[in-house]
């Protein structure tokens, strides 16, 4: 009989699965993936090689010595040690990553502008103290322009009531006042000593949502030739909640990683980050064969770092507030051997 | 989650080069490969001591780009923290934001 071997659910759970299962389930997730985003399926040595990482009772595993990757490591720290700096010193000695984000538990552009200052002194504060890169972080959030908690009519409620025309204009809307904002943001936490802006989970709402962070890109780009601009994406694939915007003439709905990331390169992105989210009631093995076969023909064209977002419920770790080391560490493991990344 | 990912593939940060390679990245869009062998040749070293912080500790004591202060090992009179990024800035010939500002709020640029 086959033996067993302790593995995890997208969500969490501890689960035992012969190697056979296993692999199938690699198969599985590789040519779902394929399928849904019109990408090669991975090789047969991919697929191997995914297996040895994942067929294995370690409860750790590791890159080879000299195969390390960098770690912007968005949303830097836990909230609750010390004050914001403190965290942020924390993770840049204690734990080693490489580049620390400031952000407020409030992860918004639109909400950040009402205290921007505050948010500014911080940053100084925090470039004072630490020698890591400090780059600033928040999401796009679109939604938040859309009432009731902004001042334009809200795309979900006229969609339904086949609205079309009023949502897409809604959106446009919209769009200039986030552009505004992130511009306003970034210009004051540039004023401040940030070494980058970070747009996180871009295209949450969707295609307007998108074209949000690639234009305030483009923008801050032109102003700030040395700024770090990360932009990473909320989803594999841009939602079309518009369907007809484009930048530099290319509709971004319907967009999987490769499109995402060669329009994250001609806005003046300096790092692209994708994400592919978790199914949780598949294995990691699967969810993570499905996650590279998505993000691979991005990483094979890109001429700008690519980091992964690997972490509670994207990128083959399981969704559940404290993932597993064992998870995330053949997450790490799969995405730097696999796919050659620049970082997560 | 942070933890495991650092042990299982990250650079390490100021312990080693990761803070200078994540530099390159943000400031001039290089590709890993291509920001590990220009800070391997700003520092002098070889690719691979760019992970090792047994060797990392040295060159950062040399050229002043500030070490991690911790029980056994704190070192007042080097270059540390905004004084460390005056060095990083000089030696991988890059501008960094807060060290610009730095300089111009206090009559130095």
């Amino acid at each position: 009989m086959e033996p067993k071997i302790a593995t995890r659910m997208g969500d969490g759970s501890l689960v035992e699965m012969t190697r056979s299962e296993i692999k199938a389930d690699l198969e599985e997730g590789t040519q779902q993936a394929a399928k849904r985003a019109k990408a090669e399926p991975l090789t047969q040595d991919e697929l191997d090689h995914l297996l040895d990482i994942y067929a294995s009772s370690a409860r750790f595993t590791a890159v080879d010595m000299g195969d390390e990757v960098v770690l912007s490591n968005d949303g830097t720290g836990t909230k609750h040690i010390g004050n914001r700096v403190q965290d942020l010193q924390t993770f840049e000695q204690v734990l080693g990553v490489d580049i620390v984000e400031l952000w407020q538990i409030d992860y918004s552009y639109k909400a950040i502008k009402t205290n921007v200052a505050h948010e500014g002194q911080a940053m100084k504060i925090a470039q004072m103290l630490c020698t890591n890169p400090v780059q600033y972080g928040a999401m796009p959030d679109l939604g938040r322009y859309s009432k009731p908690d902004g001042p334009i009519p809200n795309w979900s409620e006229l969609l339904p009531l086949m609205k079309v025309d009023e949502a897409r204009a809604a959106q446009v809307e919209a769009c200039a006042m986030l552009v505004e904002d992130i511009n306003y943001v970034a210009d004051h936490m540039v004023e401040a000593g940030t070494d980058g802006i970070d747009m996180d989970t871009t295209g949450a709402a969707g295609d307007a949502d998108f074209l949000a962070g690639l234009t305030a890109c483009r923008m801050l780009r032109e102003k700030y030739p040395w700024l770090g601009i990360e932009i990473g994406m909320a989803s594999e694939f841009v939602l079309g909640m518009h369907g007809q915007l484009e930048f530099d003439g290319e509709r971004l709905a319907g967009m999987w990683p490769k499109d995402q990331l060669r329009m994250v390169q001609a806005a003046g992105g300096s790092i692209y980050g994708p994400a592919v989210n978790i199914n949780t009631g598949r294995s990691t093995a699967w969810n993570i064969a499905r996650a590279i076969t998505m993000i691979k023909p991005a990483a094979e064209i890109a001429e700008i770092p690519v980091h992964v977002n690997v972490g509670m419920g994207v990128g083959g770790v399981p969704t559940c507030v404290y993932p597993p080391a064992d998870a995330t560490s053949r997450a790490s493991k799969a995405f730097v051997e696999i796919l050659k990344i620049d970082g997560y | 989650m942070e933890g495991a990912h650092t042990q299982a593939s990250g650079m390490g940060g100021m312990r080693t080069a990761g803070d200078l390679v994540a530099r390159m990245q943000m400031t001039r869009r290089m590709r890993l490969k291509e920001a590990k062998a220009y800070v391997a040749g700003k520092l002098g070293c070889t690719v691979r001591d760019l992970f090792d912080p047994t060797a990392m500790e040295e060159i950062r004591i040399a050229k002043g780009l500030g070490t991690l202060p911790f029980t056994s090992s704190v070192r007042p009179g080097d270059a540390g923290m905004i004084e460390a990024k005056f060095n990083i800035s000089k030696t991988l010939d890059i501008p960094i934001n807060c060290v610009e500002r730095f300089k111009a709020r206090v009559g130095l640029g």
